[in-house]
């Protein structure tokens, strides 16, 4: 488990999280929700020790995380995967390579092994066979389940990912969810995910957290989405009247699933 | 502001130095990674340092020859200065304000796109150090590699000398060989090899910080890139000046 406890963050006089209290529980996809310039990458990269807070603590599974030396937040970074909004996947690298590099620089694995841990990595998010196409040789999709695989090669504890879905058509959208939620059950760890796709939050969020304005907003799972009278939170996801006009059709229809299903 | 700026700068750049120098993760990664970029600056480098080299010498050879011309300076002088110039002045410096060019702000380009494509933070959160894995080995690939492209530059202007000699109306090759053997002082060589390794020193380190701290988008990692250069081709002058203040 991951917990944030009143983190605050400023840039100069820029004040960007106001102190946020919440957790992030193991075996569960969390969502990290909110409008452009909420703070959530800011906050992400204070959870994974990229920025410093300017108060607060998080703590991993009750270590401080903060209060770490260099040395000893490098040993916490091991158990860390993560996925950026652009991949970040090294371009003059191979599929293969790329993958590989965690366990080229953390692991005595010999070649062997290290080529079977990359296919089993590929072969989870149904690359195999492209080892050997570089970044730009493949599509946005295909980069993001290379960094999915990179980033859960040294079988870490923690999975973060900043906007999974950003730039990719809905169904290719719903094919990451789907396998970083899957993951995430397979493994037992701890998913963080940065997201503005509402799918993603109907779908797959089992934890989700608002932020506005870097403040903590509103805090639940998916089922208690359309129900919230939170209005920052209606205002956000059901932003569009399609959207607003769904819910407020699920709102009128009674459940009747538990009668169809004795 | 420009001076707070300058101390602000030059304590960043003293605090990355400073963590490179720290334990690597593994050792056979580090050392792959500088056998890499001790081909890129050295392999890759040759033939731009050969040809500014001869044609060096030869200019240098040539613009004595008329300079001596009735003069009472014997002709063999010209191999003297010409070995003379290039060892102690021109092989390590122009060697380097080159490189500095051509290496250096490839370096600034390549760290600086790793840090706008967030392959830096990547690293970061894998837990390396990212400071020591990306610059440390190119700042000891050039410091290794380099002196022998300069003392390989030494080598090619004096034989551009020697062929200007061949063709000259004035200085013969047997001149030109006779001053080469006159004077020599070796430890001419020793300050060369001192420059070579301090030019090398910033010119990987000023553009590995440049790129390092890039921001913004394409047009600030270009104003990076050219910083890189700038920067290394001032402070390489200014070290020059003062190794030949103290060293002289």
């Amino acid at each position: 488990m991951i917990r944030a406890e009143n983190i605050k963050k400023q840039f100069g006089d820029n004040v960007v999280l106001r102190g946020i209290n919440t957790y992030f529980e193991q075996g569960k996809t969390n969502l990290l929700i909110g409008r452009s310039g909420a703070g959530k990458t800011v906050f992400i990269k204070i959870l994974v020790g990229l920025l410093t807070p300017t108060s607060g603590a998080v703590w991993y599974d009750g270590i401080n995380f903060t209060q770490l030396n260099l040395r000893q937040k490098k040993e916490i970074r091991k158990e860390i995967g993560m996925l950026f909004q652009g991949s970040a996947l090294f371009d003059s690298m191979t599929v293969e390579e790329n993958i590989r590099f965690p366990l080229d620089m953390f692991t005595n694995m010999t070649k062997k092994e290290k080529h079977m841990r990359v296919n089993n990595c590929l072969e989870r998010v149904t690359l195999e066979g492209n080892n050997n196409k570089y970044p730009g040789e493949i599509s946005g999709g295909m980069q993001k389940r290379v960094g999915i695989a990179r980033s859960i090669v040294l079988n870490p504890r923690y999975l973060f990912c900043d906007e999974p879905n950003s730039g990719l058509d809905p169904k290719t959208s719903i094919v990451i969810d789907e396998l970083i939620s899957s993951i995430t059950k397979e493994n037992n760890i701890t998913t963080i995910i940065n997201t503005h796709d509402m799918n993603s939050v109907m779908e797959i969020g089992e934890k989700i957290a608002l932020l506005n304005q870097g403040e903590l907003a509103w805090e639940g799972n998916r089922h208690e989405v359309l129900e919230s009278q939170n209005e920052l939170l209606s205002t956000f996801i059901f932003a569009s009247p399609f959207l607003a006009g769904l819910r407020k059709r699920a709102l009128e229809v009674p459940d009747n699933s538990s009668d169809s299903n004795p | 502001m420009i001076i707070i700026k300058t101390i602000e700068d030059f304590g960043r750049y003293v605090e990355l130095i400073g963590s490179i120098f720290a334990k690597p993760e593994k050792f056979s990664m580090y050392w792959k990674e500088m056998l890499r970029q001790m081909n890129d600056i050295g392999v890759g480098s040759l033939i731009i340092v050969a040809i500014i080299s001869v044609f060096i010498g030869a200019v240098t050879a040539t613009q004595f020859s008329y300079q001596l011309a009735d003069s009472f300076i014997p002709y063999w002088y010209i191999g003297y200065i010409v070995r003379d110039i290039m060892i102690i002045e021109l092989a390590p410096t122009i060697t380097c304000l080159v490189l500095a060019g051509k290496v250096g702000s490839n370096m600034a380009a390549e760290i600086g796109g790793m840090r706008q494509k967030e392959q830096i933070d990547a690293l970061e959160i894998m837990g390396v150090n990212t400071a020591s894995y990306l610059i440390g080995p190119k700042i000891l690939a050039a410091v290794f590699t380099i002196p022998f492209l300069v003392i390989f530059a030494a080598l090619l202007g004096i034989m551009g000398g020697y062929v200007v000699s061949s063709f000259s109306q004035y200085l013969t090759p047997a001149d030109y060989e006779y001053g080469l053997r006159q004077f020599f002082v070796p430890y001419n060589v020793t300050l060369m090899m001192i420059k070579s390794v301090v030019f090398s020193f910033i010119l990987t380190s000023v553009s590995c910080y440049q790129g390092y701290f890039v921001r913004g988008g394409s047009i600030e990692l270009g104003n990076a890139s050219t910083q890189a250069v700038v920067m290394s081709n001032i402070l390489i002058l200014l070290a020059d000046f003062v190794i030949a203040a103290l060293f002289t």
